[in-house]
């Protein structure tokens, strides 16, 4: 029949993307990661439960968004690259190599690829580090937000974050700068995960929707 | 080479409105570029509709004067018609009804706050594609995205005067901070029963925080 829009549904064509939300801050002795889980092919949401922590090594984690598939690859390319590293020197990797290895892959592929990836880890000699790594750059930073809901919070950390704060506060910051940016951004929302990593190793957490804090409009 | 442009003078801003019990609190920053000039980086996009109702402009610079400039005739007249200060509600309608009326032709963002003396302080916001809505505390401008955490984690109800001239004045220096097209100095204002006090902060006395 003329006119008739195909059989299967839009979002079956759409690019499947992670909108999302993801924060890196440092602390004293350590880092929290953290992030939404919405994935969404257009207006459709085909994941409300993604991790977008993503393992690159014991203690080294990296955060994903852009574009689910290109976001997802550079995470597992990078995870076998350090592996090698690894026990070709025999040591735990240091964050910046993490780091220079998801840049290069950005930098090299910058026109095929839509993804940014934050860095974040502890390692023995410089202790807990945040990197950025957008564009193909490689910039390390007290603290990093990205993903389309991060516009909305820039405002947030910068007036909130402070030298030297907790592990504590650490996740505090990151649950209230998620939440924040999940009520806003139509591409974030869902639950919000967090990763804290220092020098005894990884913990991760999952805080669901109604467990994460309330705002005045609400 | 032209650094003067041939594009359109924009205010691609940061406008904000805040209400409080006895008035309302608005500010904008003051940068109106064409292109990548800044044509105008003292600009006042706060502009009187009445005497006690203001609106704060952002968009384009032409369509948000005209605009501003037919609303302050039609309520000036409606105003003497009935023999009456007018309403903050009939100001935002007659802007609603403009900016959806020629909501194709137009690109204007408005905020309309003010007081009158049936619901005190009320703030009014008219965004592109000419919807209607009062809300306690209105954000408008490219600005304004950078700034939507800071104000759902920092806006509590019942703020004074003065608190409420501070969470403006802190939103819109985070705001120019991040924001390209916006900048230059903070300007604010207070509307109340009793009147009008407008205040200006400038680019070395604006709050600071911490950037990465």
């Amino acid at each position: 029949m003329l006119g008739e829009s195909s059989i299967q549904p839009e979002w079956l064509s759409e690019e499947v993307k992670t909108g999302t939300t993801i924060i890196a801050i440092g602390y004293e002795g350590g880092v929290v990661l953290g992030s939404d889980s919405r994935v969404s092919a257009g207006a459709s949401v085909v994941n409300r439960v993604m991790n977008k922590l993503s393992p690159l090594h014991d203690k080294i984690y990296c955060a994903l968004s852009g574009s689910a598939a290109d976001a997802q690859t550079i995470a597992e390319i990078v995870n076998y690259q350090l592996d090698v590293h690894s026990i070709e020197v025999g040591e735990d990797p240091l964050v910046r190599s993490a780091a220079t290895l998801v840049k290069n892959i950005s930098y090299k592929y910058k026109e095929e690829l839509s993804a940014h990836l934050i860095v974040a880890g502890w390692d023995r000699r410089a202790g807990g580090q945040v990197y950025v790594t957008l564009d193909g750059l490689l910039s390390m930073q007290p603290f990093a937000v990205g993903g389309s809901g991060s516009s909305y919070i820039y405002g947030f950390v910068d007036a909130e974050y402070r030298k030297g704060m907790t592990k504590k506060e650490s996740q505090e910051f990151v649950v209230n700068a998620l939440t924040l940016a999940m009520g806003r951004d139509g591409s974030s929302g869902g639950v919000a995960y967090l990763v804290t990593i220092d020098q005894e190793g990884a913990v991760e957490r999952c805080i669901p929707g109604n467990e994460l804090p309330t705002f005045f409009d609400q | 080479w032209a650094p003067l442009s041939s594009s359109p003078h924009t205010n691609s801003t940061t406008i904000m409105a805040v209400e409080f019990d006895g008035g309302v609190v608005i500010g904008a920053d003051s940068r109106t570029t064409t292109g990548a000039y800044i044509a105008n980086r003292v600009t006042d996009k706060l502009t009187p509709i009445h005497d006690r109702i203001f609106c704060c402009r952002s968009g384009s610079a032409a369509d948000t004067q005209a605009i501003a400039d037919a609303v302050s005739y039609q309520l000036g007249f409606h105003s003497i018609e009935l023999d009456e200060p007018p309403l903050v509600q009939t100001a935002a309608n007659l802007f609603k009804q403009m900016c959806y009326r020629y909501r194709e032709e137009l690109m204007a963002g408005i905020i309309v706050a003010g007081w009158d003396k049936r619901r005190g302080g009320q703030v009014y916001t008219v965004p592109m594609g000419g919807m209607l809505v009062r809300q306690p505390v209105s954000v408008g401008g490219s600005g304004s995205s950078y700034i939507y955490g800071f104000i759902d984690s920092k806006y509590k109800s019942g703020m004074t005067k003065e608190e409420c001239l501070r969470f403006t004045a802190d939103a819109l220096a985070l705001a120019m901070e991040r924001d390209g097209s916006s900048g230059g100095v903070v300007r604010l204002a207070a509307i109340t029963e009793s009147g009008l006090e407008r205040s200006v902060i400038l680019g070395n006395q604006l709050p600071t925080f911490f950037s990465a």
